[in-house]
């Protein structure tokens, strides 16, 4: 581990040099000119501080004081039965091996005719013009400094088109795991579903061992009018392991965005779900992040509401044990034009010991005059009554907790649609309560 | 199989049980009635291992071993179940799921393998029946959104599945409307056998209508002034608990 107390623009920018030729679409002068404009605003003002309004609770100095090593090219080597940890059945999978695509993992074949499912950097070459328009239309890299630096650095990512009205039946996995201590795996993905398009995307984080690293994931996603686009994260980072995701997405009119977001892993975490909304559409964001040990956990959303007629529902639960540290950052805008938007936003939190903290901000903006917006916040421990009832069933009091905190984080899980995603999701949950006798079959 | 002597308990500086003395034989049918604020919750509320109360003096022992002495789960394990006043709900935790756990962890107790999916389902299923519970509620979050009738047959269907040795009833008849309380009593008086013992605790007469106690106590300001039979009950419906009160206050 390589250790620097002070600046690391410098080391990044000598790295970028030295690295730049190597990095998709180096031969595309609009590509490369984005990467010198965001590695340009990097080095002017690093990674985000705690003095920004919008990281007033997340410091990432533990990010800054390293040096990680962007090597795109050198993929590390792993098992496939390493992935069967994570792998959906009956999906498609995008694979992507410390930041770079897989072509021996992934598995594409019988997607319908039209749609697009590979890595970006073959987009650039199969579909470049839809790249170029799209790529950084969805987020401004100076939004924060992450996103900057994954703009400058990305070395692979997903791309994914779906034609006018055709509906993608089956889950695309994305599917991103690091396998080298000190690496940076910087990934950006693009998905555009045209007007009427349907697709279910999964994003899956995964870790290996107790490695180190810095993950740092940016989606653009654009939903057509009357598109549905429904999203997935599921965060599994190992639990030295850094991670910055965001995902930032468009709607046109009367289209519809899910986002559901698992956050399970890492030491540090960052996850941005951005979304904004036009005339008439919905988005859906729901949330359950458990941190413990020394976790930090930082989930920032924002959804713009332009247009009249939109709707968005929130729902945020965190668990935070031992010296664990969550934060939930919830803004809501309401643009003076966004009549008759219908908005409401929760925020429910558990804490499980008396050093864990949760910081949680709701921000409600509202510029408009006829609009319904809710929102709650509430931050709980574990109810005596619930335990002591359980233990007149016979049940002790370590499994009465453990079975009482399972629930309150499995009525998210229950809301997934898709059982193959479900039982996922519920299997990575329960490896998160090691001491519990909480069985899956019973579930 | 229970007996109690001479309890005192305490809430804080609060003594709220003043010297109880109550002998629960095998198979009988207790009834524990008094006004509001006389010690009655308090008594459930100890025997099944409730914290935040203090055993001042006096003593209780469940099959000749020292109540105070276990943990609310060993109580239950031993056989001891506590349907509770004001059933609490659990979002989240699945009946089925609850009384899978439950069932396990006492059979574990006892030294016996867990039922298999099968034969548990069947069993539970049965029970259902005897409180007149729609399936669908085993799949349903403990108690969640379930109405006060609901609530307290889901409480009796735990106690069929779990076929306690001594079942406390606290309150069970309060809120219930006459269909309802019907429902909860039949299904107790379908529990009741030779082996297993029952203490209502009520306010009212009207469960004593549905279920037939052995002997009735009277509890006042902490103490039982007065046991009897059955008919005890139907006379405090007729003259209320001022009379047997008073007939205490003179005595002390």
């Amino acid at each position: 581990m390589v250790t620097q107390p002070v600046e690391n623009n410098g080391y990044y920018a000598s790295q970028y040099e030295a690295l730049v030729a190597c990095l998709p679409g180096s031969d595309l002068p609009w590509l490369r000119q984005k990467r010198d404009e965001a590695l340009a605003s990097f080095s002017a003002s690093g990674f985000p501080s705690p003095r920004e309004e919008e990281w007033r609770y997340t410091n990432v100095s533990a990010i800054e004081r390293r040096l990680f090593s962007p090597a795109p090219g050198k993929p590390g080597k792993i098992e496939r039965g390493k992935l069967d940890a994570i792998i959906l059945r009956d999906a498609y999978a995008l694979v992507f091996v410390d930041g770079i695509y897989s072509d021996e993992f992934s598995s594409t074949g019988g997607l319908p005719d039209g749609v697009l499912a590979c890595s970006i950097k073959h987009a650039m070459t199969a579909d470049g013009e839809r790249v170029k328009s799209w790529l950084g239309a969805g987020v401004e890299h100076e939004r924060n400094g992450f996103i900057s630096f994954n703009t400058a650095f990305f070395s692979d990512g997903a791309y994914i088109y779906i034609p006018s009205d055709i509906e993608v039946e089956r889950p695309i996995q994305l599917i991103y795991v690091t396998t080298q201590n000190d690496s940076l795996a910087c990934t950006r993905n693009l998905v555009v579903a045209d007007s009427g398009a349907q697709a279910v995307i999964v994003e899956t984080h995964l870790g290996l061992d107790e490695l180190s690293y810095l993950s740092a994931s940016v989606s653009e996603v654009f939903v057509g009018e009357n598109s549905i686009v429904k999203w997935n994260k599921l965060q599994c980072e190992s639990d030295r392991g850094f991670h910055f995701g965001g995902v930032y997405a468009s709607q046109q009119s009367y289209g519809r965005f899910e986002h559901n977001n698992y956050s399970f892993g890492g030491l540090l975490v960052r996850n941005e779900v951005h979304v904004e909304l036009a005339y008439a559409s919905e988005c859906n964001l729901d949330g359950l992040f458990l941190a413990t040990g020394r976790q930090h956990v930082d989930n920032h959303t924002r959804v713009n509401h332009i247009r009249p007629k939109g709707i968005s529902r929130e729902t945020y639960k965190g668990i935070l044990d031992r010296r664990a540290k969550g934060v939930f950052q919830g803004r809501i805008v309401v643009a003076e034009d966004a009549q008759k938007t219908d908005s409401a936003m929760k925020n429910r939190n558990l804490l499980l010991s008396s050093d864990a903290e949760i910081d949680t901000k709701p921000q409600l903006e509202i510029y408009a005059d006829d609009v319904k917006c809710a929102h709650g916040v509430t931050v709980g421990e574990l109810d005596e009554d619930a335990i002591f009832f359980l233990q007149t069933r016979g049940i002790d009091p370590v499994t009465a907790k453990n079975m009482l905190t399972f629930a309150f984080a499995n009525e998210m899980v229950e809301r997934i649609s898709i059982p193959c995603l479900r039982s996922l999701v519920q299997t990575h949950l329960l490896n998160r309560f090691p001491q519990t006798n909480i069985r899956t079959e019973w579930l | 199989m229970l007996s109690i002597e001479n309890l005192h308990v305490s809430v804080g500086d609060n003594e709220i049980l003043k010297g109880i003395n109550l002998q629960v034989n095998p198979g009988e049918v207790h009834a524990i009635m008094g006004p509001n604020g006389s010690g009655k919750s308090t008594l459930s509320h100890v025997l099944a291992g409730r914290s935040g109360y203090d055993i001042k003096a006096g003593s209780i022992l469940y099959q000749g071993r020292d109540l105070s002495e276990m943990e609310p789960e060993e109580r239950a394990r031993e056989g001891i179940f506590l349907a509770f006043q004001y059933p609490v709900e659990i979002p989240g935790v699945s009946n089925i799921y609850l009384l899978k756990a439950a069932l396990n962890s006492i059979r574990k107790h006892q030294g016996l393998d867990e039922l298999d999916a099968m034969d548990f389902l069947s069993m539970v299923k049965t029970k259902t029946k005897l409180v007149e519970m729609d399936e669908k509620f085993l799949y349903r979050a403990v108690n969640e959104g379930f109405s006060g009738g609901e609530k307290k047959r889901n409480e009796i269907l735990q106690m069929a599945v779990l076929e306690p040795r001594l079942a406390i009833l606290d309150e069970t008849d309060s809120g219930l409307d006459i269909d309802a309380l019907k429902i909860v009593s039949e299904g107790v008086n379908a529990l009741r056998s030779e082996k297993r013992s029952f203490v209502l605790v009520t306010h009212y007469q009207r469960l004593l209508d549905y279920i037939k106690p052995d002997f009735v106590h009277v509890l006042v300001d902490g103490n039982i002034v007065k046991t009897g039979d059955a008919q005890l009950a139907l006379e405090l419906e007729e003259k209320g608990y001022g009379w047997v009160g008073q007939s205490d206050v003179v005595e002390v």
